[in-house]
């Protein structure tokens, strides 16, 4: 069994994978839960400053994409930061702490921006003998209209005041989790790094509207025929997610910054790709919340398995798929590639032949009796037959060897060449 | 009553044999109509193909994919009237098509897995939910003034009627049974058409108006085919066929022989199943739908022992593998390869015996009660052109013909609709052209 132990920003967990501040980790009983199930750590539910809690609806917090047969795709909630009394939650924090001291207690925290506010609640939160604070920067619906959550994290210069401001007042490890909500997600890291983050998460939730009742006219969810948006999450989130992970952990400015992988993480294999592009961890919501704290079995056994077959530890996986993140510009124009269609495999659905007929290139030919080939002549080698095939490895993409020629443009397959040595690139540099 | 103390194991032919409660449920839906959500999830499976098999291989060339995406789209109704618009017995159709040859049978999810998108029962979804709406769902185009007759109230000729009623014309159905439907109404399997589904698919499809139907007026016995093509601007054949095959062989007058087709008629139209009286042992002799209706029939009223025999081999029953698989699970013994060659008994029947085909040996089974179901014939009629020992498509000037009377394609319901459907379109033309 791989050593799935891990050490991030210095906080110990058994295991990489931590409950994200989120309705799990609200309280004592829950936490509990999830520790008894084996959970490697958590970030308690948002606290807020002292004095009378948020309120939160009392119609539904939740609405939901579905599949056809109601698996959960995509989840998103109005639910603000924890509702209970602030001393409530630092008795409940505390405690967990002391019985269960090899897990990761992480608080998160999210106050007016002003520093006598931030100061004031570090102070209670190292007092509960946590092991760091994540900062609430992310949360896009509620708290954002009364300039907290997205409302400091759209705003890159807020970051890093905050972040300075909790690197002054506490010794915690502080992680800055960020709103995906945001045109170029390297400017708050950025920000975060400069204020003295020890590390950044993300993402937190998408802007959203799950569906509108054709009925009342409504979005949902529906709160007495009114909608806000809400915050997205669940498997539908998870590629963009991984895009803005990745995006950080290759930007020279932000690279080596540790980040805590979080979006529709739902399967080993969701994890083992946040940390492939560059996570330290990952943070782990919906899937819970959907399939309850038992899947933490399926999620460790499943990466423990991954890295022995591959003879990998955690270390080796962590940021092995960075290095092949690039730019549009750098790739390889001279990888050719053609699509194939196994006639074993095939069941003569014809979807790859209306895709390409109707929306693409033309370029699978269907005879009368349902055999449908792909005509060398006009792949560009799209992809798109391959993604609408309902047959797994039925048609398959074939790269074309140095030196065999293109069908489409009778030009021989070269060595490695970009755009930025193109010739219709009117940038191009010559070729050294 | 005595008949309440009769058991599967009372010799003869006796009704009561089972326990009242269970007569409901021997015949009830076969297969209950999906929840809505089994119904999204059976329409997920459906990969919308490309110039579908599934489409070509049904004989009213339904748009399957579509109606299925309507599903998926949460609007049954809309996919009963994709249904309708080819086939207004969709609703049947759902229930008695031999799916696994035809459109289930070319779903390339049974070449993938031999599990086909369950095209049937996403049907019965989607026709129910359109007939449980208000209203019927088509409308007349204006009177052409033109009448029409049509002869057969059956899928064949409602379906005609229907589609030339949706054109203006207005029709007559001459019926010769007392009530309109046809086989749906008297030659299908209880259990397929549970809760009187035949009547209230007429109902609904009458609704559209413009069709009148006269019951108990049969052609050559109240009606004459000349008078007809006097009245009418054109007539449509669709009687079916209104004679059964003989055996041939000595003891088929003795008591406890009938054919398959009256015993299905009599429990298709009694309304108290456990007054229908069944052998102990029964012999069916045939290998088609009506002898696996018939046999599975006999045993849900409770007959002790049930044989279904063939003289051909299995591969060559015109019965689906399905239904024949069907029967095999109710407790029918099936026998292929064997020709009866006489009935044994005083004055009723004892014993049938049979000779294994192509060989010298013979078996007796014991029997008392013989159904034979060797399949049905026209009854002649003078002066029409005949394709093989069936009618033309149009077998004389101004008269057309369709459904089992006619030649081409097996004798199925949604055989008889494609041409029903297809003889209105062609009547329409013919009656507004020039």
């Amino acid at each position: 069994m791989a050593d799935l132990t891990s050490n991030f920003i210095g906080i110990k967990s058994p295991n990489p994978y931590w409950l994200a501040s989120a309705p799990p980790t609200d309280k004592e009983y829950n936490v509990v839960r999830a520790f008894k199930a084996g959970w490697g750590g958590v970030v308690w539910k948002t606290l807020g400053a002292e004095g009378p809690p948020i309120v939160n609806v009392n119609g539904p917090r939740y609405g939901a994409v579905w599949g056809a047969d109601r698996r959960l795709l995509g989840l998103n909630n109005i639910e603000l930061i924890t509702d209970r009394p602030l001393e409530v939650n630092l008795r409940e924090i505390k405690k967990v702490k002391r019985d269960w001291p090899d897990r990761a207690m992480v608080v998160s925290l999210m106050v007016p921006c002003d520093e006598e506010s931030w100061k004031a609640i570090l102070k209670h939160v190292e007092d509960t003998g946590a092991d760091g604070v994540e900062l609430n920067f992310g949360c896009p619906h509620g708290m954002s209209e009364r300039g907290m959550g997205s409302a400091v994290g759209q705003v890159p210069e807020y970051i890093e005041m905050v972040t300075r401001w909790v690197k002054k007042h506490s010794r915690m490890p502080c992680i800055v989790k960020l709103t995906p909500n945001i045109a170029d997600i390297r400017k708050p890291a950025e920000a975060a790094k400069r204020g003295g983050a020890d590390a950044v998460s993300l993402i937190n939730t998408i802007n959203s509207i799950t569906s509108v009742n054709l009925d009342s006219f409504s979005p949902e969810p529906m709160i007495d025929g009114k909608g806000a948006h809400g915050g997205y999450c669940g498997p539908a989130v998870k590629p963009i997610a991984l895009n803005m992970v990745a995006e950080i952990a290759r930007d020279p400015a932000t690279a080596g910054l540790p980040i805590s992988g979080i979006g529709g993480v739902t399967t080993w294999r969701d994890a083992a790709e946040f940390l492939a592009l560059g996570a330290g961890n990952v943070q782990v919501c919906t899937a819970a919340m959907t399939y309850g704290f038992g899947i933490i079995k399926e999620l460790t056994a499943g990466l423990s398995q991954y890295l022995d077959d591959k003879g990998m530890t955690l270390d080796q996986l962590q940021g092995r798929a960075v290095p092949n993140v690039t730019d549009w510009q750098y790739l390889n124009l001279n990888y050719v590639t053609k699509a194939r269609i196994n006639q074993d495999l095939c069941i003569q659905c014809g979807r790859c032949y209306a895709a390409c007929e109707d929306t693409s290139h033309q370029a699978i030919s269907m005879s009368p009796d349902r055999k449908f080939e792909v005509i060398d002549e006009e792949c560009v080698a799209c992809n798109l037959c391959v993604n609408v095939c309902p047959v797994q490895d039925c048609i398959t993409m074939e790269e074309l060897p140095l030196g065999a020629v293109d069908e489409r443009t009778g030009e021989p397959v070269r060595e490695y060449a970009n755009w930025t040595t193109h010739p219709n690139n009117p940038m191009a540099k010559a070729a050294e | 009553m005595r008949a309440m103390s009769n058991s599967v194991t009372t010799p003869g032919i006796q009704p009561g044999r089972l326990a009242a409660e269970h007569y409901a449920s021997h015949f009830d839906d076969l297969y209950p109509n999906y929840d809505p959500h089994e119904a999204m999830v059976a329409a997920d499976r459906c990969y919308f193909c490309h110039d579908a098999p599934c489409i070509t291989a049904c004989p009213t060339e339904i748009d399957i994919p579509l109606f299925i995406r309507q599903i998926q789209a949460g609007q049954p109704e809309a996919a009963g009237k994709t249904i309708m618009d080819q086939n207004i017995f969709g609703g049947t159709c759902a229930r008695v098509c031999p799916t696994e040859t035809l459109c289930e049978g070319a779903c390339v999810r049974e070449m993938a897995e031999g599990k086909p998108v369950e095209i049937g029962r996403l049907q019965r979804y989607a026709t129910d939910s359109l007939m449980a709406r208000q209203g019927h769902p088509y409308t007349r185009a204006p009177s052409t003034g033109k009448c029409v007759a049509v002869v057969g109230a059956g899928p064949a000729g409602l379906a005609c009627a229907h589609r030339l009623a949706m054109h203006g014309h207005e029709v007559t159905v001459y019926e010769a049974q007392d009530k309109p439907g046809g086989l749906n109404e008297y030659g299908i399997a209880a259990y397929k058409m549970a809760g009187g589904f035949a009547a209230r698919e007429v109902e609904w499809l009458l609704s559209i108006g413009g069709i009148t139907i006269e019951t108990g007026r049969a052609l050559g016995r109240d009606i004459s085919l000349d008078a007809l093509r006097g009245e009418f601007d054109a007539v449509f054949l669709g009687m079916g066929l209104g004679d059964v095959n003989a055996l041939g062989i000595p003891g088929e007058d003795l008591d406890g022989v009938r054919d398959a087709v009256d015993f299905i008629a009599e429990l298709r139209q009694t309304d108290d199943l456990s007054r229908l009286p069944i052998g102990r042992d029964v012999v069916v002799i045939g290998g088609g739908m009506t002898a696996v209706d018939a046999a599975v029939q006999s045993k849900l009223l409770g007959a002790e022992r049930v044989s279904m025999v063939y003289r051909r081999d299995r591969a060559a029953m015109s019965a689906s593998d399905y239904e024949i698989e069907h029967a095999a699970t109710e407790g029918v013994t099936i026998i292929t390869g064997a020709t009866p060659v006489a009935i044994h008994g005083q004055g009723a029947v004892e014993e049938i015996e049979f000779a294994y085909t192509g060989g010298n040996e013979s078996f007796r089974l014991k029997a008392d009660q013989v159904f034979k179901a060797i399949g049905q014939k026209l009854v002649p009629l003078d002066g029409l052109a005949m394709a093989g020992r069936k009618l033309a498509a149009q077998p004389m000037p101004g008269v057309w013909a369709g459904g089992d009377c006619t030649d081409g394609g097996e004798d199925l319901t949604v055989t008889a609709v494609a041409q029903g459907r297809d003889a209105a379109e062609d009547i329409h033309a013919h009656l507004t052209s020039a």
